[in-house]
């Protein structure tokens, strides 16, 4: 049984300007133990189809799914009392922005201990030998000192620590990555990526974690969601998709990825991602599409059957011999 | 921090020459003579008259005059009332706590009410309770206090007949001063019910008093809540899986908080302006209606201390201000 399955999720918000669907039927699992990345450009809806998984969007969202359950509950019938006890226990995030993310007025203790206080029997000391214990888990030096500091006195990549601390303080058995590194040096961001692998290692807890960098992709998950514009259009084992990409955005993608340019350019997907108003009417990779023609563009297409990466394309590449296209 | 309170302690000395020249200044710029004024109907004999004059120091020039009340401020000394010889700082501080009593009622009274109503007005935002609150500070916010007191009065006093309509206690009680204050002072003299009594003189003045606190601290509550609670650390705090009512309670006011003491500290200011509108309509014993009076009879020694009395409470509360700010606010405290 996966940890998490997510079947057809859509998010819709209401906006100002009508209304906005901003993930469009994603189907998403994640076995315990497991590493996968969602990686895709801005605006492809990663965050958003996360955070609906938590039930942290604000009220203008509307979520629909077929099945949403993790660990065997579902998630769309909870009451708030019953997924608050799940999110920051079994079910945890750590978000793109860690200098925004923490509370500029309590200090990295108090918001570590807050979710031990929430979620675990363990009394005021216990609960500050573990925030000391998270703290060198995360690799903080001086964790009894960093604990009476504000956010504002530690670094971005501190900062970062201290919220990846505070996910796993009650050992989630899920954690959801959304674009940690994003925010942070080049050199910080390995760090912390390092840090995130060897933890799942350690806890063998799944691991979520979003990118757009292809390269990260690479070196840390064993299994890739490829999103772009609010849908998922391929979903394969790393090693896989790097081989034998099906759609043609993660072909791109991956022409975009330096080391692969044959110039000395760095090749990039020409256009962007088509926002609330212009949404083409057929496949929404055509207008950016070099192999789309009359049918993508007035014809929805199908997912493809598992061997073909369940790419969301009408004319997918790399088709195995013997594999028959839908 | 102490280095900071010191600089600010340092800004107090121009504000405080400033206070001296404006209320020495004011109070004769009114026409009236003091002199006249005390004679009343009666009138005054020229030899009399003369005496006064050179009593009050008026045959001095004006700098002289200045001069001798600079000094005398510098040494502590306000100088007497002319009406009724008493020392202006005895007699301030006399009245003060009535003063301070009210205002304080009243400044809780807003917070009280105000902190709780902006709060919820911001979590429901755009529901029937947020708009339905907003439009009645704005109300509140607009309305003209004598008129709100007398309608007050009018119904509670008059038609329900809860409260009283002036003082401070009723007539039956008495009891020395031991703070000042009548809460404090009343249940120190265990008489039965002055306690209660106290409270009931209280509560329709420090409503009036509070009425336009209130409606701003309400709002300001509600628009430092909107902006805080679309930030990311809040999104954190519920992630954690905390109660609607510890992400906003704590952590959403918590910041929050910040730009409201700030309002509720300027709120001070005009909260003692209003204290001279409130007293005087429930003729509460205290320095705002103590110094109405003095204006009409042209007591410049009472005039000109008061105000400069009052300038220095202000200054002390809005240092007490920027000092809690700089609690809340870990982020100025380490400047
Ligand atoms: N509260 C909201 N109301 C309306 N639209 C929203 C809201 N939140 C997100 N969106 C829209 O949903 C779309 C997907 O956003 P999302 O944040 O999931 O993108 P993302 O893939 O995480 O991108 P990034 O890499 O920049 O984080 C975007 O077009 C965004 O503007
Ligand atoms: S459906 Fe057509 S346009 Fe869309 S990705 Fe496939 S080939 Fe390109
Ligand atoms: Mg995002």
């Amino acid at each position: 049984m996966s940890l998490l399955k997510i079947r057809n999720l859509s998010v819709e918000f209401s906006t100002a300007s009508g209304p906005f669907r901003a993930v469009d039927q994603v189907d998403v699992d994640v076995e315990a133990g497991e590493i996968l990345a969602i990686v895709g450009e801005s605006g492809s809806g990663k965050s958003v189809s996360m955070l609906a998984t938590m039930g942290l969007l604000p009220w203008t969202a509307t979520i629909t799914a077929d099945e949403m359950s993790f660990d065997g509950q579902d998630l769309r019938e909870l009451s708030g009392r019953a997924r608050r006890r799940i999110i920051g226990k079994d079910l945890s995030m750590i978000f793109q922005e860690p200098m925004s993310s923490l509370n500029p007025c309590f200090t990295t203790g108090f918001q570590i201990t807050e979710a031990l206080r929430q979620h675990t029997d363990l009394n005021r000391s216990q609960r500050k030998d573990r925030a000391v214990e998270l703290m060198e888990m995360v690799g903080i030096p001086d964790p009894s000192r960093r604990l009476k500091a504000f956010p504002h006195q530690l670094s971005g990549g501190m900062n970062q620590r201290v919220m990846i601390a505070m996910a796993i303080a009650c050992r989630p058995r899920l954690l959801i990555a959304d674009e940690p590194t994003t925010a942070l040096d080049v050199t910080i961001q390995a760090q912390i990526l390092d840090l995130l692998t060897g933890l799942q290692k350690e806890t063998g807890m799944g691991l979520i974690l979003i990118t757009h960098d292809m390269g990260v992709v690479a070196e840390t998950a064993e299994r890739v969601a490829v999103q772009y514009a609010g849908q998922k259009v391929e979903d394969q084992p790393v090693a896989d998709l790097f081989a034998t990409p099906h759609h043609p955005y993660t072909s791109a993608l991956l022409a975009a990825l330096p080391e692969r340019a044959t110039e000395r350019r760095l090749a990039t997907i020409p256009g962007v991602v088509p926002g609330q108003h212009d949404r083409p009417e057929g496949c929404l990779f055509s207008p950016r599409c070099q192999y789309a023609d009359e049918r993508c563009r007035t014809v929805p297409p199908p997912v493809q059957p598992a061997p073909i990466g369940r790419a969301r394309c009408h004319y997918p590449l790399n088709v195995p011999a013997g594999e028959e296209v839908a | 921090m102490l280095r900071y309170v010191l600089a600010r302690l340092l800004t107090f000395i121009p504000t405080f020459i400033g206070v001296t020249i404006v209320s020495f200044g004011f109070i004769r710029v009114l026409p009236g003579d003091p002199i006249i004024v005390m004679a009343g109907e009666r009138g005054l004999s020229e030899e009399r008259y003369q005496e006064y004059v050179e009593r009050f120091g008026f045959d001095q020039p004006l700098w002289k005059q200045f001069w001798d009340y600079l000094t005398g401020v510098l040494q502590g000394d306000l100088g007497q009332s002319f009406v009724t010889n008493r020392n202006v700082w005895d007699e301030f501080f006399t009245l003060f706590p009535a003063t301070l009593e009210l205002s304080l009622c009243a400044i809780i009274f807003s917070v009280l009410v105000g902190l709780p109503a902006g709060v919820i007005a911001a979590v429901y935002r755009g529901k029937f309770f947020d708009r339905a609150l907003m439009s009645t500070a704005l109300v509140g916010y607009s309305m003209p206090i004598f008129w709100w007191a007398l309608l007050l009065i009018i119904v509670f006093s008059g038609n329900l007949g809860w409260t009283p309509v002036s003082g401070r206690i009723g007539l039956m009680y008495f009891f020395d001063d031991v703070t000042g204050f009548m809460l404090i002072d009343s249940l120190i003299s265990g008489q039965e019910g002055a306690f209660w009594s106290a409270v009931q003189h209280l509560i329709l003045p420090s409503i009036v008093l509070g009425t336009i606190p209130l409606a701003v601290i309400a709002r300001q509550t509600r628009s430092a809540m909107l902006e805080v609670l679309s930030e990311d650390y809040i999104r954190t705090a519920r992630a954690k899986g905390l109660r609607p009512a510890r992400v906003n309670g704590l952590h959403a006011l918590r910041n929050a908080l910040i730009p409201v003491i700030t309002v509720i500290g300027l709120s001070v200011g005009t909260l003692l302006a209003g204290a001279i509108l409130t007293e005087t309509i429930f003729s509460w014993p205290g320095i705002g209606k103590w110094m109405v009076d003095s204006i009409f009879r042209r007591d410049y020694p009472v005039v000109q201390g008061g105000l400069l009395l009052i300038a220095l409470m202000v200054m002390i509360v809005n240092l007490t201000v920027d000092i809690l700010y700089g609690l809340i606010n870990p982020k100025i405290r380490k400047r």
